[in-house]
């Protein structure tokens, strides 16, 4: 036998860390059809019954008002899972229950998981879930899903259910007036309806809190639709403040209220505080704050792009090219293997697999810390602090974090954006953090700076990261006006009790992380890097070529160069460098050694006269804007789930840095 | 009305009041109701962000954090 289980419950509620319990790492993380919300499947085995385990989205409601909801609300209309296990957090119970309430009204057989009873207990507070169960009409099961308590008991009857134990008579107690306006609608549904259908109860509620969408599935009439409105019109002259946004809602509350007044002993100590109540007093310290954050961000970023992370990159590269490499190389030889041969798998195989294999290091601590902050309830409050900073771009709060990251590497940093559950402020948030000037860019900007700006060295390199966030502003301004106009998201976040993340959640949502980068960017990591290899070796004839002046790479870049002119570096070495950064942003200096044919000082030299101070400085700020490198895009495109905003977003900051350097250079020739 | 009316914004940190209506309508509105803030609720003010927005509230035994804008649509008893 098999069964369906959909979890479902407010984020926070400890939902994943219930899903992570159940099916260890046998889950399968992808996206909804269509859009960016994470899709979570698992498997699980209990007393020989087969389950499969569909983790909804963490949602407060079913409003149709953000896609996590309606994803939540459509499948357990369409799919119909056997059992729904509603987890609720039992420190904050009312507003749990809210969407326990909401999901009762569905009339899917549930079972409430009654979670963090550990903390309840700490709390000096008491939850009778046995008389709760017996009001509400569904087993309630009190669990701790971080020790793992209960879950036996849970599954147990959750299992009991799906088989189709009992028919559960969902007990909803609204208030008479509400109550009659629902009869009153149900009355006018069971004229095309099939009233058995356990969906209708929903519906009934759905139009009384005027969503609609849900007319328009019913395919209403409109005098059916006029005599719904009657009813609303009159259900909302029964309240003096009331309208039909907030009646219902206030009637679930009434009734969550009720139910808790019988089952919940609170603590009413004068003063009494709870731990996260001490901790908070001081993180969110009005003084402390600030430097507290601070210090948070920087160990994060020197953690993940200091010493340790660089160090473990560079063990990775030595393993890679200084290793693998040189012993593959050795072995064709041996085998007396084409050159050809050689080096497509040498250059174009380890070399393009190992470059993202190096970025593995980096992207698992950046998420080893983002789990943690996410987890302990920091992340919430990073958000708090800072979101009258971001607000100003159309951004919020959580966007600090990614743009932070930003300056390390734009790939882990555009993964952190996960975090943001609001689609148009991630995709804004990821269209800009490639404007902040990562570690690849920095080897560019100490070439040109040694050799032109000598005594002014660190000023000029200092100016380009503050010209990447510069123009991050005001693309972000001009975004915000024109792409991204419209009303704002709400800013209505709670800020979830501190808690101590569990190493075994930290751990799977590593690892989550990182199969994921491997496994979708590295297949096309994979192919880019073949193809990348065959535009530089390859003639448009398709012959191998030494002189990479005459390989594809090298014609085509001659023939962009003239667009580059009024850049000010309008030779063909200058563009197949920018063209080869597309693969890696350090690559341009790389290139630029090879196409000059001279490294060292040797390099200087003929930079120094294919370059004047002014085109130089124009040439970096294009490095600096220009489009992200390839694995960037990569998770850009996964990031966003569309090929169409990943080249948009290319295609924009392209655009913006010809724009900027132009403007650089045009202005600069009028004074020097 | 022709006095302004009370709102969540005017209230200081260690205040409290009585919520009375949500204004406007739409997603804002709607998920400040979902999130609990119904007419009748006890509202208290714990702390402003130290940049002075938003601010931090506890409404039914948890913290929630709004902007002053979207506190300023909250009205209270007077």
């Amino acid at each position: 036998m098999s069964y369906t289980i959909a979890l479902a419950g407010n984020p926070n509620c400890g939902k994943t860390t219930l899903f992570n319990e159940l099916t260890g790492s046998n889950q399968y993380v992808g996206n909804w059809a269509g859009v960016t919300v994470e899709k979570k499947e698992g498997r699980a085995v209990h007393n020989g019954v087969e389950l499969a385990v569909m983790d909804l989205p963490g949602i407060y409601s079913l409003s149709p008002y953000t896609m996590e909801e309606v994803c939540a609300r459509d499948y357990i209309m369409n799919d119909d899972p056997d059992v729904i296990i509603d987890i609720i957090d039992g420190t904050n119970i009312e507003r749990n229950l809210y969407l326990t309430i909401q999901l009762m009204e569905l009339g899917r057989p549930m079972v409430i998981a009654v979670n963090m009873m550990d903390d309840v207990e700490q709390k000096g507070e008491h939850i009778d879930c046995k008389q709760l169960g017996e009001l509400m009409g569904v087993p309630v099961i009190p669990i701790v899903a971080r020790k793992g308590e209960g879950m036996k008991e849970l599954m147990d009857e959750a299992v009991r259910i799906a088989a189709g134990g009992e028919v559960q008579h969902h007990r909803i107690k609204y208030d008479y007036q509400t109550q009659n306006a629902l009869n009153d609608i149900l009355l006018i549904l069971s004229e095309n309806e099939d009233t058995s259908d356990h969906h209708i109860q929903f519906y009934a509620s759905k139009l009384l809190e005027a969503d609609a969408s849900i007319a328009d599935m019913l395919k209403l009439t409109s005098d059916q639709r006029r005599r719904i409105e009657d009813v609303i019109v009159r259900y909302e002259a029964t309240s003096r403040y009331g309208d039909r946004d907030t009646m219902l809602a206030d009637a679930r509350y009434r009734y969550i209220t009720e139910l808790v007044g019988k089952t919940v002993v609170k603590n009413t100590t004068p003063g009494f505080m709870t731990q996260s109540d001490k901790i908070d007093r001081i993180v969110t310290n009005r003084v402390l704050a600030l430097p507290i954050f601070l210090l948070v961000m920087f160990l994060m970023f020197s953690v993940v792009f200091g010493p340790v992370g660089e160090g473990l990159k560079a063990a990775v590269e030595w393993l890679i090219n200084g290793q693998i490499a040189p012993a593959v190389r050795h072995l064709l030889v041996a085998a007396d293997a084409p050159f050809w041969t050689q080096s497509l798998i040498v250059d174009a195989v380890i070399g393009g697999v190992g470059g993202i294999l190096t970025f593995l290091p980096q992207i698992m601590l950046l998420f080893l810390f983002l789990s943690i902050l996410e987890d302990s309830g920091y992340m919430a409050r990073a958000a708090f602090i800072m979101d009258r900073l971001l607000r100003k771009l159309g951004l919020t709060g959580k966007s600090f974090i990614p743009m932070l990251m930003g300056f390390g590497c734009t790939t882990p940093a555009v993964m952190a954006a996960r975090t943001m559950e609001n689609d148009k402020d991630r995709k804004l948030t990821i269209m800009l953090t490639p404007f902040m000037s990562c570690g690849a860019r920095l080897p560019i900007y100490a070439l040109f700076a040694g050799i032109f700006f000598e005594e002014h060295q660190g000023l000029v390199v200092f100016s380009m990261y503050v010209l990447g966030i510069v123009v991050a502003i005001i693309v972000g301004l001009i975004l915000k006006h024109t792409l991204f106009r419209g009303e704002a998201a709400p800013f209505v976040m709670e800020l979830p009790t501190y808690r101590l993340p569990t190493l075994k959640s930290t751990m799977l949502h590593m690892w989550d992380k990182c199969k994921g980068f491997l496994i979708k960017a590295g297949t096309i990591i994979f192919s880019m890097s073949i193809l990348v290899w065959i535009l530089q070796n390859f003639s448009f004839s398709l012959q191998m070529v030494d002189d990479s002046s005459a390989s594809m790479f090298g014609q085509i870049g001659a023939f962009i160069a003239p667009i580059f002119v009024p850049l000010g570096f309008g030779t063909w070495q200058a563009s197949v460098s920018l063209l080869s950064g597309v693969v890696a942003k350090e690559a341009v200096v790389t290139t630029m050694s090879v196409l000059y044919g001279a490294g060292g000082a040797a390099l200087q030299t003929a930079l120094a006269g294919a370059f004047t101070p002014l085109s130089a400085y124009s040439f970096m700020v294009f490095s600096l804007l220009y489009m992200p490198c390839i694995s960037a895009f990569v998770s850009i495109r996964r990031e966003m789930n569309s090929l169409k905003w990943a080249l948009a977003t290319a295609a924009m900051e392209t655009g913006v840095a010809y724009v900027v350097a132009l403007l650089v250079y045009q202005i600069g020739s009028l004074f020097v | 009305m022709s006095k302004k009316q009370h709102s969540l914004r005017d209230l200081h940190p260690g205040q409290s009041g009585r919520i009375i209506a949500i204004e406007g309508t739409g997603a804002l509105k709607r998920r400040l109701i979902d999130m609990g803030l119904t007419p009748g609720c006890d509202v208290f003010v714990r702390k402003v962000a130290p940049l002075g927005d938003p601010i931090e509230i506890n409404i039914r035994g948890y913290e929630l954090s709004l902007r002053k804008d979207d506190a300023e649509k909250i009205l209270l008893e007077n």
